[in-house]
């Protein structure tokens, strides 16, 4: 799968926007976007896994939710990410997200605090799917 | 922000008129013509937005150096009246609650510490826990965090992280009323446990500043700051636990506000009546993030104090005082010739009480309420001091910061992180930052000329100028 993701202009925050076939695809994608603030996605080494799952008939909804989901799951384990896998089967969302423990020394980038509701859109367009958040940083 | 569809009420403050038919509240921008006229279009929709919620007593305002947020604009404030069916909303708090500014003076001045800044540099970026992931060395059980979010900054100077004098000059005296750790999720106490006691990155710093410029000699006599005086900034919040809240409380109140029939014009302004359950629950959430702010910045002060004894023996640093610029109060103010209690938002925005109000430290009470506006890392933060005026102008509140003026996309386009930080070390300002990337998106080009914020804050009468503080060392995350 290849990374489909960009930046937008916000004047605090970042805006990310993403693209894929699937609307899975688009959020993953949009996963890749968030986590490549806070670290180049080529330094991480996919040697952990964590799994997150959650419940959202929304689709604009279940977009922030998965995204907060894994800036929670990186928290509590001390990671950071660089690839993902998502699945849904009706209102019922589950995915992987697999990366590394901070490298001591490491250049890091800036720490995004959430996913919000602003500028947020899940909709038809692009490879299939445009997905659009701002994040708070 | 196009100036034609504002009208002026004076030279510093100007509000937009309503269209025909159109149901909400006044909206009041406060700042100069120059400020205004930079500011995105989307603060204007997003205050006016904020005009037509329920239960908004008073005008929606904006300080001088508001900027587009989520929900609320940065440097929006607004008060509700619960027994009007007044909301409480996440979006008029944001992610990262009671986010605020410790000052901190010293007994140095500039001709004793200059000689040491290179050296005192490297222990703070040594001893001070910075940037994304970056976790501190306090691991807290979760008892231990559940007593944090109840005492706040009371519960560090019990366990040896500063003196019992600093509570005195922090907001609520360290320990905000009204917490219920209870109404806090799992994951956010999880997220914690590693983060007490940390920076954090974007915009949060740590920085050892000169007094460059006195103001207000008795306001600054008051505060026990003169010229040439080194002092030290820690600007950072509430950690993984606020963040959390925020994220868990944003899709619950809005989701809330849908099943209340309160119609929002922008879902990110997620609310919930004052006296809802979810209000309540949102309420007492918030608070015990306030709490862990609170406590956070505490143990910052005392990994400060360390690094400065570990450089510079004899230097003895006291807490000026503590201000939080992402919160939403309970306040007495007047209103139409009335005291009534209001839930005052405040995004970005510092409160700002005048001379003689009984929350402010004996000690600073004749001259008004420290405000802190904290600038970029190569222009420099000023000092203010609470108006009586801006009771009746801005529920006092006054500015938080310099304001940004360019996206964080533009700014990497323009800087970048080396260049930046070499530049400002031939200008008398060492960086010590994780983060390149980090660095450029926070290049004082980015930011509104700090000058221009504090001198509007103080013409449009919100608060006064005291004193201006030049960095000469930054931590960043």
């Amino acid at each position: 799968m290849t990374a489909d993701y960009r930046y937008f202009d916000h004047e605090a925050d970042i805006g990310i926007e993403a693209e894929g076939k699937t609307l899975e695809e688009a959020f993953v994608n949009a996963a890749l976007a968030m986590f490549a603030i806070m670290a180049e996605p080529a330094t991480v080494i996919p040697e952990r896994r964590v799994s997150v799952a959650f419940d959202e008939a929304d689709v604009e909804l279940a977009l922030v939710t998965w995204l907060n989901q894994l800036l929670a799951q990186a928290r509590v384990h001390g990671l950071v990410f660089c690839a993902y896998s998502l699945s849904r089967a009706g209102e019922h969302w589950t995915g992987e997200a697999w990366g590394m423990p901070w490298r001591p020394g490491a250049e890091r980038g800036t720490e995004v605090k959430g996913a919000t509701l602003t500028q947020l859109k899940v909709e038809p367009g692009g490879k299939g799917w445009r997905v659009r958040c701002v994040v708070d940083v | 922000m196009d100036m034609k569809r504002l009208k002026q009420i004076d030279q510093w403050c100007y509000t937009v008129p309503r269209g025909e038919g159109e149901d909400r509240a006044e909206v009041r921008l406060y700042g100069s013509a120059p400020l205004l006229e930079s500011m995105d279009e989307m603060v204007l929709t997003q205050i006016t937005n904020v005009a037509r919620l329920p239960g908004l007593v008073g005008p929606a305002m904006t300080m001088p150096d508001a900027h587009w947020g989520y929900g609320f604009p940065i440097g929006g404030v607004a008060a509700f009246d619960a027994e009007a069916g007044g909301i409480i909303s996440a979006g008029g708090v944001g992610f990262d609650i009671s986010c605020g500014i410790r000052c901190l003076r010293t007994n140095l001045d500039l001709n004793d510490a200059v000689g040491f800044f290179p050296q005192l540099a490297d222990a703070l970026f040594r001893d001070i826990p910075a940037g994304v992931g970056e976790e501190g060395n306090l691991k807290l059980s979760a008892h231990e965090l559940d007593q944090i979010m109840l005492e706040g900054a009371r519960w560090a100077v019990e366990h040896g992280y500063g003196t019992a004098a600093d509570l005195d000059f922090i907001e609520e005296h360290g320990r905000m009323a009204g917490a219920v750790p209870g109404n806090v999720s799992d994951l956010a106490k999880k997220r914690q446990r590693g983060e007490m006691g940390t920076l954090g990155s974007g915009n949060h710093y740590l920085e050892v500043q000169v007094v460059e410029r006195i103001y207000d000699p008795e306001a600054a006599r008051a505060f026990g700051l003169h010229e040439g005086q080194i002092v030290v900034s820690i600007h950072c919040g509430s950690r993984g636990l606020g963040h959390q809240i925020g994220t868990d409380y944003l899709v619950s109140l809005a989701k809330a506000a849908s099943r209340l029939g309160i119609q929002l014009p922008d879902r990110e302004l997620a609310c919930a009546p004052i006296k809802s359950p979810e209000g309540q629950e949102y309420l007492g959430a918030m608070n015990a993030a306030i709490n862990v702010a609170l406590a956070n910045r505490q143990i910052l002060t005392h990994l400060t104090r360390e690094s400065f004894a570990s450089v510079i023996p004899g230097a003895r640093l006291t807490t000026l005082y503590d201000v939080s610029h992402n919160t939403c109060k309970l306040e007495r103010h007047v209103w139409e010739g009335r005291e009534r209690w209001l839930y005052v938002h405040r995004k970005g925005a510092t409160r700002a009480l005048g001379p003689g109000h009984p929350a402010i430290p004996p000690e600073y009470r004749a001259v008004g309420q420290p405000v802190i506006i904290g600038g970029s890392m190569g222009t420099g933060s000023y000092i203010l001091v609470g108006t009586r005026e801006a009771e009746q102008k801005s529920w006092s509140s006054a500015s938080h910061g310099a304001g940004r003026a360019m996206s964080r996309k533009q700014a990497l386009k323009h800087w970048r992180g080396r260049e930046l930080i070499d530049e400002l070390r031939d200008r008398g300002i060492l960086i010590r930052t994780k983060s390149l990337r980090g660095a450029a998106e926070e290049a004082p080009g980015a930011y509104k000329d700090v000058d221009l914020v504090a001198e509007a804050t103080e013409r449009a009468g919100l608060a006064r100028r005291v004193a201006f503080l030049r960095p000469k060392v930054c931590i960043k995350g």
